[in-house]
């Protein structure tokens, strides 16, 4: 069951949450809305579940108008931040809670509600817990318990906001491998909105980027990782040095240095933003040619198979960081307030906007 | 991720710093006794000397005066007036919890406001708005008396004056603890396929069962014992519009001070009973509120 958004625009008040957004999310894919709070994301999932309406645009599923679909007719599973677990009920009822409000002509009997339920129960493995109340259970229990409620109704998509925020580091972790696990057992089309990079990327076939309500980038993991295409994009993933430097017939100087700006051979002394990724950057003791920068070592963070070291640069006076890895730190030894010449070996290069 | 593993020396000498909030054995004891004894003076030496006066003339008088067909009819009426304006008071605070705690709409602030006015006028105020309302002489009067409708000096005022005192309690109750559930568990149920019906029985009302209970006992005790109002629109006419404290109230200025006490001590057994039911279901009540209490899964370093 696919999901097709277009033009959505929505409002609070002066507030522009979504502004003219288009998706579209085919059948049976897990996609990750991602972008920093406020950027949209929640607001764009809520609106897909019928959960807040549209001031403009529409909403198809499966070719199918849903715009103005009430939301208890819309068939979509919904799992939230918080749970929302019905706290005066049992795990099981909770689970069992989209089977009994239905009409008694769609109701199945008992027996049956039985069944799915505890095959359900079976799935995320808390069978066992079914005659406890939320409240005694842990937060990854919760969530599990929500997800088999909003599975429970065989929604045509599954929409999760935030599902793991709540939720601490390793369970969050743990969690995460499971959705994906379950995504490939179920196979329903998925929206899971989340401000985390590193779970967008793991989990999902498909991160959507939103900043500002609207979308930056839509692709694989690898594709808006490996080219992202906007600075935006860059300065959310993964970690980043941001140069301003002007840039001239295909070279960018930055922090002292001219450093190659692939694909600006034709640029005038302009003005540009250079992002170099922290591990792509090679540190030496001696310059090479004019692209390396000079810096001096401010802080050694030595743990784990990378070293992550803070530079303040000699010319212009800030700070960057980089990762090295282990051995190569072991061979070049080098130790805080020591001189060292940084390569980056990567730089993508955007114009400045004037305005900002 | 990084966890910080907080680890305590395993000492046992006696600390030199106590509690921050603690106080000197000598403090905590004066503190009390002071406490006991202003409760002793202002409750319970009162409360005793009710059922003391009541007993007065001993058991048969005592019986007498509580079964006297005035009193009965008093106690009828009272109870007739509460098993009116409580369910009243229980949709109206309900529906108005609703609308305060679960939506954002213009006119909201004055609601609220509104629904304290009967606790920041005068109960005499109160009754004399019905008469105003309503009397012979009211804006509404002629037109009753035109089609010979009586409410003032009728049971019909003495109901409305009852539910317009006692409009707050349930209401009050309620908002503060529906704002605090907020609306998530209402719209996980509506996306589960619930209808508004669905929603509110097997939902809302369960999440706010012992509140409303605790709403309600403090609503009807006040209907059983309102004095004030009550006693501007009835019009004491015995045996038909007097309500068990009009009734106490009558019986004192006869000079009956058996019997005027007799039948206060009656309306003081309702009283504790309702007590008694009111600390039940706040035990309840914090049961319930206890129970959604975080609990992680990771142990990490807590500071206690």
């Amino acid at each position: 069951m696919s999901i097709e958004v277009r033009n959505l625009r929505k409002a609070f008040g002066g507030f522009v949450a979504l502004d003219n957004v288009s998706l579209d999310v085919p059948g049976g894919e897990l996609v990750a809305l991602l972008g920093p709070s406020g950027s949209g994301k929640t607001t764009l999932l809520r609106i897909i579940a019928g959960l807040e309406p549209a001031d403009q645009g529409t909403i198809h599923f499966h070719g199918e108008d849903a715009t103005d679909q009430p939301v208890r007719e819309r068939h979509v599973g919904f799992v939230f931040q918080h749970y929302a677990l019905f706290r005066h009920m049992s795990v099981f009822e909770n689970v069992a809670f989209g089977l009994r409000v239905r009409p008694r002509e769609h109701r199945p009997p008992e027996s049956e509600i039985r069944e799915s339920v505890m095959k359900l129960l079976n799935l995320v493995q808390l069978d066992v817990l079914a005659k406890r109340r939320p409240s005694e259970l842990s937060g990854g229990q919760r969530q599990r318990v929500a997800l088999a409620r909003a599975l429970a109704v065989k929604p045509k998509v599954l929409l999760l906001d935030e599902p793991f925020g709540a939720l601490d580091a390793k369970v969050r972790k743990e969690l995460r491998r499971w959705l994906r696990r379950l995504h490939e057992e179920v196979h329903v089309t998925s929206v899971l909105v989340t401000h985390d990079q590193e779970e967008a990327l793991e989990v999902s076939d498909r991160v959507v980027i939103m900043n500002e309500g609207r979308i930056e980038q839509s692709g694989t993991p690898e594709e808006v990782y490996e080219q992202p295409a906007t600075p935006f994009v860059y300065g959310f993933l993964g970690d980043v040095n941001l140069f301003h430097g002007r840039i001239h017939q295909g070279r960018v100087a930055i922090g002292g240095g001219q450093v190659d700006a692939p694909g600006w051979a034709d640029a005038q002394d302009q003005a540009g933003v250079a992002y170099v990724r922290t591990y792509e950057v090679e540190l030496g003791l001696s310059p090479v040619g004019d692209s390396s920068l000079e810096a001096v070592v401010r802080h050694i963070r030595a743990f784990g198979p990378v070293v992550r070291l803070e530079l303040d640069l000699v010319d212009g006076g800030r700070t960057m960081e980089a990762q090295i890895p282990r051995d190569r730190f072991e061979s070049l030894a080098p130790s805080v307030g020591q001189r060292v010449f940084v390569l980056p070996t990567n730089v993508r290069v955007f114009p400045r906007m004037e305005a900002s | 991720m990084t966890t910080l593993a907080v680890s305590r020396p395993a000492t046992s000498a006696p600390r030199a710093v106590t509690r921050a909030t603690g106080e000197s054995p000598v403090v905590r004891w004066t503190l009390t006794a002071i406490a006991l004894t202003f409760l002793a003076f202002t409750l319970v030496l009162p409360l005793a000397l009710v059922f003391h006066q009541a007993l007065a003339k001993g058991l048969a008088d005592y019986w007498q005066a509580i079964s006297e067909p005035d009193a009965l009819s008093a106690a009828r009426l009272t109870l007739l007036v509460a098993s009116i304006a409580v369910p009243i008071n229980l949709v109206f605070g309900v529906a108005a919890a609703w609308c305060i705690s679960k939506f954002v709409f213009p006119g909201r602030n004055l609601l609220i406001t509104l629904i304290d006015l009967p606790f920041a006028v005068s109960p005499v105020i109160s009754g004399m708005i019905f008469v105003l309302l309503f009397g012979a002489h009211g804006w509404f009067g002629p037109w009753l008396v035109a089609h010979d409708i009586k409410i003032i000096f009728a049971v019909p005022g003495i109901v409305l004056a009852t539910t317009f005192v006692t409009a707050p309690f349930v209401a009050r109750e309620l908002i503060p603890l529906m704002q605090e559930q907020g609306t998530e568990e209402e719209e996980a149920a509506i996306v589960l396929g619930a209808n508004g019906w669905q929603t509110f029985f097997r939902v809302t009302l369960p999440n706010i069962k012992w509140g409303l209970l605790y709403g309600l006992i403090l609503c009807n005790a006040r209907a059983m014992g309102e004095f004030g109002a009550v006693s501007v629109v009835s019009g004491h006419i015995r045996g038909e519009t007097n309500t068990l404290p009009l009734h106490v109230e009558i019986l004192y200025n006869e000079y009956a001070f058996a019997a005027s006490f007799a039948v206060a001590s009656v309306l003081t057994l309702l009283a504790i009973v309702t007590l008694a039911l009111k600390t039940l279901v706040e035990r309840q009540q914090r049961k319930a509120a206890a129970e959604p209490v975080e609990t992680h899964d990771t142990t990490g370093g807590i500071i206690a």
